[in-house]
């Protein structure tokens, strides 16, 4: 059975500008130990993917539609207290910005003992013995010492592995990680994914890697899903993607890597902008900004089909590296 | 830290001789003590006399450099009225204005804090906007009018609690103080709530703005994510963040409510130096004024610098930039 399975998830943000569906139909699901990149713009959904999952999207955002089954549960059916149990227990979630997501006036004992002892009724001594051993986990050297400094003593790759390790603390079976690597440098950033990587394959975590970034994906998701104004447009696993992508915007995202042309040629861009969420054009949402687009996109947004063992496609002009396969 | 607190203190010299000037200048030479000292009908020998005693003949430096000589040796003059040193007269009325400020503050803060994370934390619900409501009035209601207030409704009416003077009395540490008395405790109350509700409206407010302002901070959606319950994410999470502007702010306010006590302490005939200073204003009693002013000057600096040691205490980052300094 797969560990998380979302089905049409449907969150909307309604705004003195009308509703913004930040999160329109979205499914897809997980097994033990799998790891699926959720790539995207900035605006395109993926972060509150993410927070929808956990139920901790802020207002006026609000979960509208759509299952989220984690471990055979419905966790919208679920009551606060039973949700508050699982946060941080068995879905556990590492944020983008290392720098903001420590409180800065307390203690790294203090903020990793609060979140064992509030799922496990262990002494204190115990909880600390397991925040040893989580900050040990992901490479702080000296963790027993370490415990007692503030946030502001570590640096930013260090902020961020302490994330990482209070999301291991009750060794949770899923981790949603929204751009965890995105603030840091890149030697850091190749660290933090070699290691988190390796504790999801050790532990059977199941992990959600949120991103912008598809070179992050490459390398560690099992399957992608790419979102674009909060939907997600092109699924499947990550090589069949990333060598013969099948919507025009996976192929746009995928031109506008570095070191895929020559040097000195110019990268390719997708034309235009992100849309505004608030007024989303009629049909397929990318269709201003599509170089394949003709009227049926204008007119129809498409739905998505499958085309081939676990891809799915949401185009109405699919590019010839997809049809090959299919 | 060291260098830090030397620094404040070579701060607040310049700042108390600036005020030796101003307060000075201002009391000394408004109006003459000797034509309240000396009957009317006093020969104008003995008025030369007098002044001569007190040295009012003196030109106004020569005055002001020996209030200055004497003030280094803390000796702020002698009471016209009292005949005693200004200063040990003022001391002597001091603890029970101490005390009144200090229950005064513990009820602005266990009144404020509470109400305003809450009303912070439910600040769109009905909640929120009523305790913001209630807020509008301990800003606004004169401290007089609360004073008499609390005295018909709970002395005069209910009879639950005493309304004058301060009760049974302990010496504690060689100072008279009623709160270690039932009796004395129990007559601080109303005087104490009186001076606590325009504090506790303002913390309160400061509370209250803190805590929204925290709650959209990713540490609390990081916390909630933790699984920790609101009640933790409240009392330790974001408390914790708002009590530095809540304690620069009460360390100023409690010098206030120490040296400016003086209508609540009026109402409630509440032996302090607040009543002191009304007294020997009407007196003309300079030494006394002075000597008030030049104390709550003190009082001003050392709550400061107390106010930024404990900054120190809560902010760690304060804490690493003064032992870097």
């Amino acid at each position: 059975m797969s560990v998380l399975d979302v089905r049409d998830l449907q969150t909307h943000f309604f705004t003195d500008a009308g509703v913004v569906k930040a999160v329109d139909g979205v499914s897809f699901s997980l097994d033990a130990g799998e790891v699926l990149g959720l790539v995207g713009e900035s605006g395109s959904g993926k972060s509150v993917t993410g927070f929808s999952i956990l139920r901790l999207v802020d207002p006026p955002g609000r979960v509208v539609g759509g299952q989220i089954n984690f471990k055979g549960q419905d966790l919208a059916t679920l009551s606060a207290r039973e949700m508050r149990s699982l946060r941080g227990n068995r879905i556990a979630m590492i944020f983008q910005d290392p720098m903001m997501t420590l409180n800065p006036v307390l203690r790294i004992e203090t903020q990793m003992v609060e979140a064992v002892r509030a799922h496990d009724r262990v002494s204190h001594a115990a909880a600390r013995d397991r925040a040893i051993r989580a900050l040990s986990k992901v490479g702080i050297p000296s963790p027993a010492e370490r415990l007692a400094a503030y946030p502001h003593q570590f640096s930013g790759g260090m902020r961020q592995r302490v994330a990482i390790a209070i999301a291991l603390l009750n060794g949770p079976d899923l981790i949603v990680a929204d751009e965890p690597t995105t603030a840091l440098d890149v030697t850091i950033q190749s660290q933090i994914l070699a290691e988190v990587q390796e504790l999801a394959r050790e532990t059977g975590t199941a992990l959600i890697w949120i991103t912008h970034d598809l070179a992050v994906v490459a390398g560690l998701a099992d399957k992608i899903s790419v979102m674009y104004a909060g939907r997600i447009v092109e699924t499947g696993p990550t090589d069949a993607v990333l060598t013969a992508p099948g919507h025009p915007y996976t192929e746009g995202l995928l031109g506008s890597i570095p070191g895929h042309g020559r040097r000195g040629e110019r990268l390719t861009q997708i034309p235009g902008m992100a849309p505004n969420m608030a007024r989303l054009p009629q049909g397929c949402a990318f269709a201003p900004r599509c170089p394949r687009v003709s009227d049926i996109c204008r007119k129809d947004a498409p739905v998505i089909t499958d085309i081939g063992p676990g891809r799915g496609l949401r185009c109405h002009h699919p590019t010839l590296a997809a049809e090959g396969v299919a | 830290m060291l260098v830090f607190l030397l620094r404040r203190l070579a701060q607040s010299v310049f700042v108390l001789i600036a005020m030796m000037i101003v307060v000075f200048f201002g009391v000394y030479m408004v109006g003459n003590p000797v034509d309240i000292l000396i009957s009317p009908d006093a020969t104008p020998r003995e008025i030369e006399e007098t002044m001569a005693r007190f040295g009012f003949d003196q030109p106004v430096h020569i005055q002001f450099l020996s209030f200055v000589g004497n003030a280094l040796q803390g000796d702020l003059g002698r009471s016209f009225v009292h005949g005693e040193s200004a200063v040990s007269l003022i001391l002597s009325y001091m603890p029970a204005t101490l005390e009144l400020a200090l229950l005064g503050l513990i009820f602005s803060v266990l009144i404020g804090v509470p109400l305003g994370v809450y009303a912070g934390y439910k600040a769109d619900r009905w909640q929120g906007r009523a305790i913001m409501t209630g807020s509008i009035f301990g800003f606004s209601l004169p401290n007089f009018w609360v004073g008499m207030l609390f005295i018909l409704i709970f002395a005069v009416e209910l009879r639950w609690l005493p309304s004058t003077g301060r009760g049974d009395t302990v010496e504690v540490l060689g100072l008279r103080l009623s709160i270690f008395t039932a009796d004395g405790l129990s007559h601080m109350i109303l005087p104490a709530l009186t001076l606590a509700l325009y504090k506790a409206s303002l913390v309160t407010r400061l509370a209250r703005a803190g805590t929204q302002e925290a709650l959209m901070q990713d540490y609390v959606k990081f916390a909630r994510a933790k699984g920790l319950s609101e009640t933790r994410i409240l009392v330790v999470h974001v408390l914790k963040n708002i009590m530095i502007p809540i304690i620069t702010v009460l360390g100023l306010e409690l010098g206030s409510m120490i040296a400016f006590a003086v209508v609540t302490e009026t109402v409630f005939a509440w032996p302090g130096m607040g009543k002191l200073l009304i007294d020997s204003i009407l007196t003309l009693d300079r030494p006394v004024i002075v000597a008030y002013l030049m104390l709550t000057v003190i009082i001003f600096i050392v709550i400061n610098l107390i106010v930024d040691v404990i900054y120190t205490l809560l902010d760690p980052r304060v804490r690493v930039k003064g032992e870097a300094a």
